[in-house]
């Protein structure tokens, strides 16, 4: 057994504090009824549990790709432990035959070969130019290399016989749990989509226990440049859009909402100054102030090497500083909505009732106004998530987004671009990178749009 | 003319659908106005819509036959159906300001239903446009024409909204409660009009309300509706003389009126059943005092007691017992004593800013020099229409509004510029109870906390068990059970969500109530519940109310004392009784006159108000009143009248008095 030692990163703590966030967030809903009810509304929207239940494959990745480690490096007994420079994820453990199994460049899914001729030594023929077999991928088929077809479509079709007897499994247990809450309702008609959710886990299982099981024999997605594994690379990319996303919602959060419920109940010239500062962001480019923020941040980091002992850390508080960047360009819509709110909840007779009884004024913010602003809020935080991972896709691409060291789906497209030009064009990871932060970005919009419609007043009727 | 049959409408929630509307039928002649009476929530409205086939996107027509001059409106197609709309019948709605398309001018509003109707165009049309604009009375109708709805007062609109109704030349016009929005002195002027073009076109007309004065002053025939059911169909004399249905008596029974001062109001218990859980037989049978068993089984058939008059109900009695349970809950004469809250010379002028530099172009004086007394134990009444400076008052004897001068004295000490602590000791005296009990409430709060928060605040109870003591005490006093702690405002009626504002209210023990329109936003039957349960907490308590409505029947019913408000001036004051029987304010005397009654014998004298309050922000030279005052003098425009004393409580400005 070789040892390990932990790595907290920075951004880890920050995503694991969101988890522990969000799981004290849901108790409180749990108590409280009005926003119980709210969460019930979404329960039960069948587009949006579905949804939910992809961004939950995705949350899964990111986290397990959130648990950082230094493996030990080979020593004699007696010497002092020596970690390896590299840090590793769970996921990198886990996905260790994607990671490791390198080829030389660029390979087509399911290729066999390379996608370049290379002058090639063959013993008693002399040198060919010819396309080299792959050192990993279709390796086990030996000499039958034109039976890829074949190979790919029975182990497709044993890995999803087997990923649907799994999903059987999950069904018959939710079936049982359901039956044993409320024994006359059939699933289809239980509060909560059930139904929903047993679909789209059936569709995610059908499709990705084959692809992981397939990856094993093949680069099912390709591989790149430096000929590393295409979906291998999509999978590390999830951890960097979600910290994105959610991190960066954070930082703005706090300023956002203290800031407009701030302008919008005290007015005076402490509004006209909040307003001042918003108009005068946004009058600004963002992409300007961003890339002149990460120009700058950029310079900091080069001119201090000393602050981090492995690249991984280096990285990782460039993307921190990068959501950090991004926060503060970023609060000032739902500032500016939640002023005009907190404008029209103050004339609320409530809130005049309290200041009747002489409730001071932060105690009326914290108990009138601070709730009832909570489905906006709540309304933006998951409206934000999927135009904060396409803003980074776009920055990655312009070369001021994350590290280029960094896997994520802007670095991956923009690395892709390149080859777009070449002949025979190389076109697996720009599809595979799109595709994936699609699904992302479309699963996290239905998700906004059913949290919307549950949250909003009118449809409550 | 129009003929209803068996129409059930409803409502998809869900995967169910909800029947609003079930199975009612009724008919309208030409040259006859039906109205339609119940009370919110019971399908009037959706009744209006159904006919006009302009049901919400949730609303189905499940069942009936609609048909005018004989011809089945509901199997037509949508575009046969958009010829008889606006065309052969037409619509007014409630609130003018929603109404009007607010990007168009209003002769591109009339334009578009004469072109589409009558084929009128270009000089033609404009001249039948003027036309309109004069029959429903508005001044200078050319430059109306281009003029875009927020340059018109909320009255000009509803006229408008009237010449565009009447521009296609319906045979039947449906007003869906048509002046509920607008005040007193309007609500008479809109409705003569609508009267009146009714007698000269010869129209059907299908008027939806809740006011029993408008029905007085309106109807020939009468349809009570209650839980998606017509309930009694009468004529106009038979309506008001003989009411049979246990509901409409009831209704009538809970009016506040003069002749019941002091005396509690029969309330009709419990509240209308939701569409979701309708009982099976009759449907009043939770609050009917004269149930039987037969009544929750059967629903009840239509029975004739007279010509014309239909009722549905199985009871056979006529009229009902005259009130033993009636009994007095307050005196009327309680001792003026020593007043204990003077209002001296109090103006509020709120600041109209422009421009991007803010700078202040002139004031809103929304109240400019009102004196005031209250008594303690005693309900002063202050009156006026909306827009007059009545809440604004209320919210600055509370310091809510900082008082621009003037002087609010407690007890002999003074509020006006006190701050922090001291001004907090001073509110313990004097709590307010808002118009809206939808708005009055955090949804987010339990009833619990809500009542018990002016306690924390004001620090009344610090003990947590004598707080939570104190709040069930509060609850029974205002008439609740005491597991409404635990529960949330929106699982509450209105009338039970204005109880909880008022336990809210009386927590801290104030000697004054300031009660701002406490009852506009309910129902008759639940108004009589308020008000019973202010008059017994006068009485319990002693605390005193300032009143501010604009219901006179209110007015009539609990003040002692009344003082009516124009144009953030109080224009006269005194003893209830004296300002009620002997107004003698011009102002006075024609809002009383324009108060729709009740009652069969309409107001001998009618006094017409021209016009409408002029804005705050410019009011008129001399006497505010006196562009609308029918007995204006050459002084009036000069000076603005002094107080002048008519008996020794009763006062009154204006020149014509002294
Ligand atoms: N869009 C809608 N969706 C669902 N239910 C509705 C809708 N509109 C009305 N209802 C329901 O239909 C019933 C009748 O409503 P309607 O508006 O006709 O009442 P009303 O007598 O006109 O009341 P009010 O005096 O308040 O205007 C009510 O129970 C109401 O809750
Ligand atoms: S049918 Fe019975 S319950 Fe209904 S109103 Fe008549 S007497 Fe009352
Ligand atoms: S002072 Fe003149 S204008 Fe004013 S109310 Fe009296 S009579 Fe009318
Ligand atoms: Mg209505």
């Amino acid at each position: 057994m070789m040892g390990f030692q932990v790595v907290v990163l920075w951004s880890d703590i920050l995503i694991w504090l969101l988890v522990a966030a969000g799981v004290g967030v849901g108790v409180l809903i749990a108590k409280t009824p009005p926003l119980l009810a709210a969460w019930r509304r979404v329960g039960a929207n069948r587009v949006g549990m579905a949804s939910a239940t992809v961004l939950l494959a995705f949350i899964l990745i990111g986290l397990l790709d959130s648990l950082h480690y230094r493996a030990q490096l080979e020593s004699k007994p007696g010497q002092k432990a020596v970690y390896a420079i590299e840090v590793l994820s769970v996921l990198d453990a886990l996905a260790a035959p994607l990671r490791s199994r390198n080829e030389k460049t660029y390979s087509a899914p399911f290729a066999t070969r390379l996608y370049a001729k290379e002058t090639i030594d063959l013993p008693g023929q002399g040198t060919v130019r010819d396309y080299p077999r792959l050192k990993h991928g279709g390796k086990h088929l030996g000499e039958r290399e034109d039976e890829v077809a074949e190979d790919a479509a029975f182990t497709a079709f044993k890995a999803g016989v087997l990923a649907f007897i799994g999903w059987l499994g999950v069904f018959a247990a939710v079936a049982t749990v359901n039956r044993k809450k409320s024994p006359k309702l059939k699933l289809r008609e239980a509060a909560f989509a059930w139904d929903a959710v047993l679909l789209t886990l059936l569709l995610i299982l059908v499709f990705a226990v084959p692809l992981f099981w397939l990856s094993g024999y093949y680069h099912v997605f390709g591989t790149d440049k430096v000929g590393q594994d295409v979906l291998y690379q999509i999978l590390k990319s999830v951890r960097t859009g979600l910290i994105i996303g959610l991190v960066t919602t954070l930082v703005m959060l706090p300023m956002a909402v203290l800031l407009g419920i701030v302008a919008g109940y005290f007015r005076g010239w402490v509004d006209d100054l909040i307003q001042y500062i918003y108009t005068v962001l946004n009058s600004i480019p963002g992409v300007l102030l961003i890339a002149a923020a990460v120009l700058m941040m950029q310079v900091v980091i080069d001119t201090n090497p000393q602050w981090f002992s492995t690249a991984a850390e280096r990285a990782d508080l460039r993307l921190l500083a990068l959501c950090f960047i991004l926060g503060i360009t970023s609060w000032t819509g739902l500032c500016r909505l939640l002023r005009g709110e907190t404008l029209k909840l103050r004339e609320l007779e409530y809130i005049q009732a309290a200041q009747a009884f002489g409730v001071s004024s932060w105690r009326i913010i914290v108990r009138h106004i601070l709730p009832n602003l909570m489905h906006i809020v709540i309304i933006a935080l998951v409206m934000d998530f999927s135009g904060l991972v396409l803003a980074e896709a776009v920055l990655s691409y312009v070369g001021i987004g994350v590290d280029p060291t960094m896997t994520s789906f802007g670095t991956m497209i923009n690395n892709a671009r390149m080859e777009l030009g070449r002949e025979p064009v190389v076109w697996w990871s720009l599809v595979a990178a799109f595709s994936a932060m699609f699904i992302l970005v479309l699963a996290a919009n239905l998700f906004a749009d059913a949290v919307r419609d549950a949250f909003d007043p009118r449809a409550v009727a | 003319m129009l003929k209803v049959e068996n129409l059930r409408l409803g409502f998809t929630a869900g995967k169910k659908t909800l029947a609003a509307v079930d199975g009612i039928s009724f008919s309208i002649e030409k040259g006859e106005t039906f109205a339609l009476l119940g009370e919110s929530g019971c399908g009037k409205s959706a009744t209006a819509q159904g006919i006009m086939r302009l049901l919400p996107a949730a609303g189905r027509i499940l069942e009936g036959r609609v048909s005018l001059e004989g011809e089945p409106l509901l199997s037509l197609s949508e575009a046969d159906m958009r010829a008889y709309r606006g065309g052969r019948m037409a619509m007014i709605f409630q609130e003018p300001a929603t109404s009007l398309n607010p990007v168009l001018t209003v002769g591109r509003q009339i334009g578009e239903v004469l072109e589409r109707h009558l084929d009128l165009r270009g000089a033609a049309a404009t001249e039948r446009m003027v036309d309109l604009l004069r029959q429903v009375g508005i001044a200078d109708p050319e430059r109306r024409l281009t003029e875009y709805p927020f340059q018109l007062s909320g009255g000009m609109k509803q006229r408008v909204m009237i010449a565009i109704a009447l521009a296609g030349e319906p045979e039947l016009l449906i007003a869906d409660e048509p002046t509920t929005a607008l005040d007193v002195t309007v609500q008479a002027q809109i409705l003569d009009l609508l009267a009146k073009i009714q007698v000269d076109r010869g129209m059907g007309m299908l008027l939806i309300t809740h006011d029993l004065g408008v029905v007085a002053r309106m109807a020939h025939r009468i349809g009570v509706m209650y839980a998606g059911e017509l309930v009694e169909v009468a004529s106009r004399e038979e309506f008001f003389t003989q009411p049979r249905h246990p509901y409409t008596q009831a209704l009538f029974e809970a009016l506040p009126e003069i002749s019941r001062r002091g005396l509690k109001l029969t309330t009709i218990p419990g509240q209308v059943p939701s569409l979701a859980a309708m009982p099976a037989g009759c449907r009043f049978a939770d609050r009917c005092s004269h149930v039987m068993p037969v009544c929750r089984e059967v629903s009840p058939p239509w029975r004739e007691v007279a010509n014309g008059h239909t009722v549905r109900c199985h009871w056979q009695g006529e009229a009902a017992e005259e009130s033993a349970t009636r009994h007095a809950v307050t005196e009327l004469d309680i001792d003026p004593g020593k007043s204990f809250l003077q209002v001296a010379d109090l103006k509020v002028h709120f600041p109209i800013r422009k421009g991007f530099l803010q700078r202040t172009v002139g004031h809103v004086r929304a109240v400019d020099g009102v004196s005031l007394a209250i008594s303690a134990g005693r309900t002063l009444a202050l009156v006026g229409e909306s827009g007059c400076g009545k809440t604004t008052v209320g919210k600055a004897l509370l310091q809510l509004i900082k008082p621009t001068a003037g002087s609010v004295k407690l007890g002999g000490s003074e509020l006006v510029g006190l701050k922090g602590r001291r001004l907090r000791d001073a509110r313990r005296h004097m709590q307010m109870i808002f118009q809206d009990p939808f708005a009055s409430l955090n949804p987010r709060l339990r009833v619990g906390e809500i009542i018990a928060e002016g306690m924390g605040a004001l620090g009344v109870e610090t003990d947590s068990a004598a707080r939570a003591a104190a709040v069930a005490a509060l609850l029974q006093q205002v008439g609740l059970a005491s597991e409404a702690i635990d529960r949330y405002p929106h699982e509450f009626s209105g009338g039970q969500r204005q109880r909880i504002a008022i336990a809210r209210a009386l927590a801290v023990q104030p000697e004054l109530l300031i009660c701002d329109e406490p009852t506009s936003a309910l129902d008759v039957s639940v108004q009589a519940q308020i008000l019973n349960l202010l008059k017994k907490l006068q009485a319990e308590l002693g605390v005193a109310y300032l009143f501010i409505t604009h219901n006179f029947a209110v007015v009539e019913y609990l003040a002692h004392d009344v003082a009516v408000m124009y144009l953030g001036r109080i224009v006269e004051q005194g003893r209830a009784e004296e300002v009620l029987r002997s107004p003698r304010h011009p102002y006075t005397q024609a809002l009383l006159s324009a108060v729709p009654a009740p009652h069969l014998d309409s107001h001998t004298e009618l006094i017409r108000l021209p016009g409408e309050t002029p804005s705050p922000a410019k009011p008129p030279s001399g006497c505010h009143f006196h562009p609308r005052c029918p007995q204006a003098m050459d002084v009036c425009r000069l000076n603005y009248p002094a107080v002048t004393g008519v008996s020794a409580t009763h006062t009154v400005n204006c020149h014509l008095v002294g």
